[in-house]
């Protein structure tokens, strides 16, 4: 799996509270527990932490996790300190 | 000179609408609302009741506590005005007996308390007043559809007075430095459209959409952005990190903000004040009521922020004086 991937994990597990042994490349937002706000705050974390923008429109497209990577990577996203 | 807070006084109407009274007319649930936004109840006022009426209501409270303290200026933040013209100031001047001071409204939707004490502090540093009253006050419930469940169940009506005297910066219940801003790009994303002058309402179709509206994820979004990014320009302008900040008391407009923001500053849930589940979203009144309502002691210093329609967004600092309340 990716940094990128490796850094939503985190993200949804140190901001969303999310059970760690939940999350799985193919779990949906709605699996994990996560609302439009939830989203709202998601899109604005990964521009905060990996420097992508997601609009609204985007993130209601989001469905599962790989998808969300897939987005981030395509937008560029970088992890510090990764290759 | 410097704006010293030396009295508050609050109001709110008596009648409480909770989440179950609001799910029984519309298509919503207490766990609904409570988790999207963390409202429990809100107050909302009588027919016969208008902005005005809880301004001079928190007034009268706060005059209570300072008896014999004269007022020379008054200014009130509403974006609910009883009337177009004239403002609430000069009917609550009126109404409390207060004479010929110096008295007017300043409209910055739910950043108006914090631009009224920066209005307030203006006249104090210029000579203009040396003891001026601040009043956030709203009846928001009026200007929101009631039948729309987006809207109708985030607000609530009340109001907040506070005195600010001229002091000294290093008295207790100093307020400043200040922090505001302002994006008129995004005014339509919390937006009232009829019943100016661009739009008057002359008709059912004018009527209809004279109500709030507003693009939720897109205020969130900008709302934690803006609120997180004033709160730490004040920090950094006034040479205090996060740490030197006792209590956090933002606007009170949904919970999730709140939280949201307060965690990109790094301020622990304990000094994060919040009575958004008893009041709701009260504009320019959340500040003063939550303010009155945190059991804040003398010293303490308060990080204030808020953001509102407009754009607009204002933070401010101060340490909360010995009330003797």
């Amino acid at each position: 799996m990716s940094a990128v991937y490796d850094k939503v994990k985190q993200l949804l597990v140190d901001k969303f509270g999310v059970p760690e042994d939940e999350i799985s490349p193919t779990a949906t937002f709605t699996d994990l527990d996560l609302d439009s706000l939830d989203l709202v705050e998601f899109a604005l974390a990964a521009e905060e932490e990996l420097g992508v923008r997601i609009t609204d429109e985007e993130a209601e497209q989001l469905d599962t996790l790989d998808d969300t990577v897939k987005l981030l990577e395509q937008k560029g996203a970088t992890v510090e300190g990764a290759g | 000179m410097t704006a010293v807070l030396d009295g508050i006084g609050v109001a709110v109407p008596r009648q409480v609408v909770t989440n179950d009274d609001l799910s029984q007319r519309l298509a919503t649930s207490d766990e609904w609302i409570r988790t999207r936004t963390g409202i429990a109840q809100r107050h909302i006022a009588d027919p016969s009741v208008a902005t005005s009426d809880l301004a001079v209501e928190a007034a009268e409270a706060l005059l209570k506590t300072t008896p014999g303290n004269q007022v020379d200026a008054l200014i009130v933040a509403t974006t609910t005005a009883d009337h177009l013209m004239p403002g609430v100031a000069p009917l609550v001047t009126a109404r409390l007996g207060l004479g010929a001071i110096p008295a007017f409204d300043v409209q910055a939707a739910c950043s108006g308390f914090i631009y009224g004490l920066a209005s307030g502090a203006g006249l104090i540093a210029a000579g203009i007043a040396e003891r001026v009253m601040v009043i956030g006050a709203e009846v928001m419930s009026r200007i929101v559809d009631q039948d729309d469940r987006g809207t109708a169940v985030l607000f609530g009506d009340g109001a907040g007075a506070v005195t600010l005297r001229a002091g000294t910066p290093d008295q207790l219940g100093a307020v400043g430095p200040f922090d505001l801003g302002s994006d008129g790009e995004q005014a339509r994303q919390l937006f009232v459209e009829t019943g100016g002058t661009r739009t008057p309402v002359v008709d059912p179709d004018t009527q209809r959409r004279r109500f709030l509206r507003m693009d939720g994820k897109q205020v969130y979004r900008h709302a934690v952005r803006r609120m997180t990014e004033s709160s730490q320009r004040l920090l950094d302008r006034a040479g205090l990190t996060v740490d030197d900040v006792d209590r956090f008391v933002a606007h009170q407009a949904n919970l999730r903000i709140l939280m949201a923001v307060a965690d990109r500053l790094g301020i622990p849930d304990e000094r994060r004040v919040s009575n958004v589940d008893r009041y709701g979203n009260t504009s320019a009144a959340s500040i003063p009521l939550a303010l009155a309502d945190a059991g804040l002691r003398p010293g303490e210093r308060i990080l204030l922020t808020a953001f509102g329609s407009g754009f607009t967004w204002g933070s401010t600092l101060m340490t909360w004086p010995d009330l003797d309340l």
